[in-house]
């Protein structure tokens, strides 16, 4: 997808930034937003590029780092610290073989921090993407990862 | 107008619906502390120092944001309050450079003020601050993140008066840094060098590029003769910065105190003001007559030259080829000047004295210089330093007896004092031009039309049977409109002034700190008195210009004028 393409989809007005520049961060290679993206859409949507730089770098869902394949974002919020999702950071970060903050050098997974993901009924839990994951155990961690490495095979 | 009664600490008040308790606190005389807070931007409430407590309020409201609403019972001065607002304090101090004894702002800075009234010596946090590089890339503003409080006002400022947007937000939460987009510095981006940022920056975050120890240097140093020039705008707001009320005309003292300082000649660079009257007026006259490119802009102000260069150079053909007031002062302070006191260019020190931090810029271009080594302008000092380097030396400003300038840059008229407000050069160069070419005496010196704060000014003078129009900018979100105008065909002036700062010089990014339209205005009433009160009023009069052109420039636009007086302008968008 081009920059363009997402604009003239989401439309080219301030309030539609956000909307046209995640779908489009979706389909770069690497998760994120370059330097001449951003650009780009300051060009094409006449704002400021330090505007358009602000909003892309104020957003966790955009990112102006390459990121992995696959987001995981572990909730970082009272329910699900006391439901220890400190755990979950430790066992995601040991068989990643990454730290939090980082990418894997398969460049597939990218871990994360996420403000509360609604769903303080499952913690501790954490997002991929579109997908939510509760009652998070060693085990299921293990499946959810098998699972997103098979899928990117395919 | 409906009026809202409510009590701050027990006192009633009565004041117009939608007020905020910030103002209705300050008619009561109690002043709430703020910091993002500035009267002419929009209401940020990001600072939070200003809280208050608001009686069946759960929580402590921000003073600036919250209107008086009918019955409030408001209380500024809680035990809750107090310790809330030292909170803030000591967590702003927690993420800033604490060496304020080494601090530009020293005494100068809205935090420390703030703090030295809560009474709060240190803070109970530990510092987490992580030294940031100091950009010092651009010759005329420097930016320390490390003394950042991320108020928000250079962002506003940038965005909204000047319609930049340079800086930004960058990150977010504790992470968050007042930046250029990418992180770039301020010299790689297309940053005009105004220095608007630097007069409502609060802390030292964004201040001038300091260069008062080379002045100094210079001063002390026997070989040089070290001369100085003031611009119009400084002797109506130098007074600002020793307690004087804003618009105090303090010519006579400020002559003094820079001899005081050591200066051997002080000039007023209201002399070469005249002259570009003179210069620009006859290069109009010229283009009329002639079919040149019209509408002419001015090209006093580095900061509009700067913005036209980066975002406009297909439109540089408008501009006149004059130098600005300072830089034609510093070509003849070392093409003529060190003649005439057998002296050679590279031993004198030209100095001014400058509203501005884009001048700084202005002065080491490579243009602004008559024989391409010695810069015709060594050092520009903003009205900011000028103040330091008093304070330095013990001058006591307000003591000193008036004093008069040199000769021969020092006799000058009531039009180039008016150079220092928006509307200024236009008005000069009309009671010019309007006496060159009908030679009749003008009725009335007022061109009211062009004076005042309105953005965009217009106004229409009849020469000799042909209507000539005329428009004033100032600000840069003003001079885009007034670009895209000549760019769509549709700007049917002659001649068109530009200022890049808010109000033109006296509201320029060198000036004592604030930034209100307020000051703006008083600044510029005492333009205008110290205009009216000058024994001659226009350029054309000025019996020393007249001497200059009989002996050493021989006619305007001449030989002599083109090498010393004018320049070429270029293309550096980004």
């Amino acid at each position: 997808m081009q920059v363009k393409e997402a604009l003239e989809k989401f439309g080219r007005t301030p309030d539609k930034l956000i909307g046209a520049m995640l779908a489009y961060q979706k389909t770069t290679p690497c998760n994120y937003l370059t330097q001449e993206d951003i650009r780009e859409f300051a060009k094409e949507t006449g704002l400021p590029e330090s505007r358009v730089h602000s909003v892309a770098s104020f957003y966790s869902l955009l990112s102006t780092k390459p990121r992995g394949k696959y987001i995981i974002q572990v909730c970082h919020d009272v329910p699900c610290y006391v439901n220890n999702s400190t755990n979950v950071v430790i066992e995601l970060e040991q068989r990643l073989k990454t730290k939090m903050g980082q990418t894997t050098d398969d460049g597939l997974f990218s871990l994360e921090y996420s403000s509360c993901l609604g769903c303080c009924d499952k913690a501790p839990a954490m997002q991929i993407g579109d997908n939510l994951y509760g009652n998070l155990t060693a085990e299921k961690i293990s499946s959810v990862l098998a699972e997103h490495r098979r899928k990117s095979h395919e | 107008m409906n009026m809202v009664n409510a009590k701050i600490n027990n006192r009633a008040v009565s004041v117009p619906e939608g007020t905020s308790i910030l103002h209705a606190a300050k008619d009561t005389g109690i002043t709430i502390p703020n910091l993002c807070y500035h009267p002419d931007q929009e209401i940020k409430a990001n600072c939070r120092v200003c809280v208050v407590e608001v009686d069946g309020c759960k929580t402590l409201q921000a003073a600036c944001a919250t209107s008086v609403r009918e019955g409030m019972v408001i209380r500024t001065n809680t035990q809750k309050v107090r310790q809330a607002r030292k909170v803030v304090v000591e967590l702003l101090l927690a993420n800033h450079d604490m060496n304020c004894t080494a601090c530009k702002k020293n005494n100068h800075c809205g935090l420390q003020e703030i703090a030295a009234n809560l009474g709060v010596r240190e803070s109970r946090f530990e510092n987490i601050l992580v030294h940031r590089e100091i950009d010092t890339s651009s010759p005329s503003i420097e930016r320390n993140q490390n003394k950042c409080i991320k108020c928000g006002r250079c962002i506003q400022m940038c965005a909204k008066v000047q319609g930049l947007a340079i800086l930004d937000y960058i990150g977010r939460s504790g992470d968050v840094e007042v930046k250029p987009a990418f992180g770039w510095y301020l010299g790689d981006v297309a940053c005009v060098a105004c220095g608007q940022c630097s007069v409502v920056c609060p802390v030292a975050a964004i201040t001038e590029k300091e260069d008062i120890e080379r002045v100094w240097e210079a001063i002390n140093d026997p070989d040089k003769t070290v001369v100085v020039q003031t611009a119009p705008a400084v002797r109506v707001s130098i007074g600002e910065e020793f307690g004087l009320d804003p618009g105090a005309i303090v010519t006579g003292k400020l002559v003094a105190s820079l001899r005081a300082l050591g200066f051997d000649k002080v000039f007023d660079t209201d002399f070469t003001a005249d002259l570009t009257i003179i210069e620009e007026g006859h290069e109009l006259l010229e283009r009329i007559n002639h079919g040149g490119v019209l509408p002419m802009l001015t090209s006093c102000s580095p900061g509009w030259i700067n913005f036209i260069e980066q975002y406009y150079p297909e439109l540089l053909a408008h501009l006149s080829s004059c130098k600005s007031p300072q830089q034609m002062f510093g070509a003849l302070a070392k093409g003529y000047y060190a003649e005439k006191i057998g002296k050679k260019p590279e031993d004198i020190f030209s100095v001014s004295i400058m509203p501005c931090t884009a001048k700084k810029f202005e002065a080491v271009r490579d243009e602004m210089s008559i024989d391409g080594k010695n810069p015709d302008v060594d050092v520009v000092l903003t009205t900011r330093e000028l103040g330091k380097m008093l304070r330095q030396a013990g001058v006591d400003f307000n003591q000193l007896d008036e004093e008069d300038y040199d000769a021969p840059f020092g006799l000058s008229t009531g039009a180039a004092v008016i150079f220092g407000a928006t509307g200024g050069v236009m008005e000069a160069a009309l009671r010019t031009v309007y006496e060159v070419v009908t030679g009749k005496t003008l009725e009335s010196l007022d061109f009211k039309a062009v004076r005042g704060l309105e953005g965009i000014k217009e106004a229409a003078v009849d020469l000799n049977g042909t209507i000539v129009k005329v428009a004033v900018a100032h600000s840069l979100s003003n001079a885009r409109k007034v670009m895209e105008l000549i760019k769509s065909g549709k700007a049917e002036y002659a001649f068109i002034e530009i200022m890049c700062c808010p109000g033109g010089c006296i509201g320029g990014g060198g000036q004592p700190f604030g930034g209100t339209d307020e000051l703006r205005l008083k600044r510029m009433d005492a333009i205008y008195r110290a205009d009216g009160a000058l024994p001659i009023r226009k350029s054309h009069e000025n019996p020393a210009i007249k001497k200059l052109y009989d002996e050493f420039l021989i006619k305007p636009l001449g030989e002599k004028s083109h090498h010393l007086l004018h320049t070429k302008y270029k293309n550096r968008k980004k």
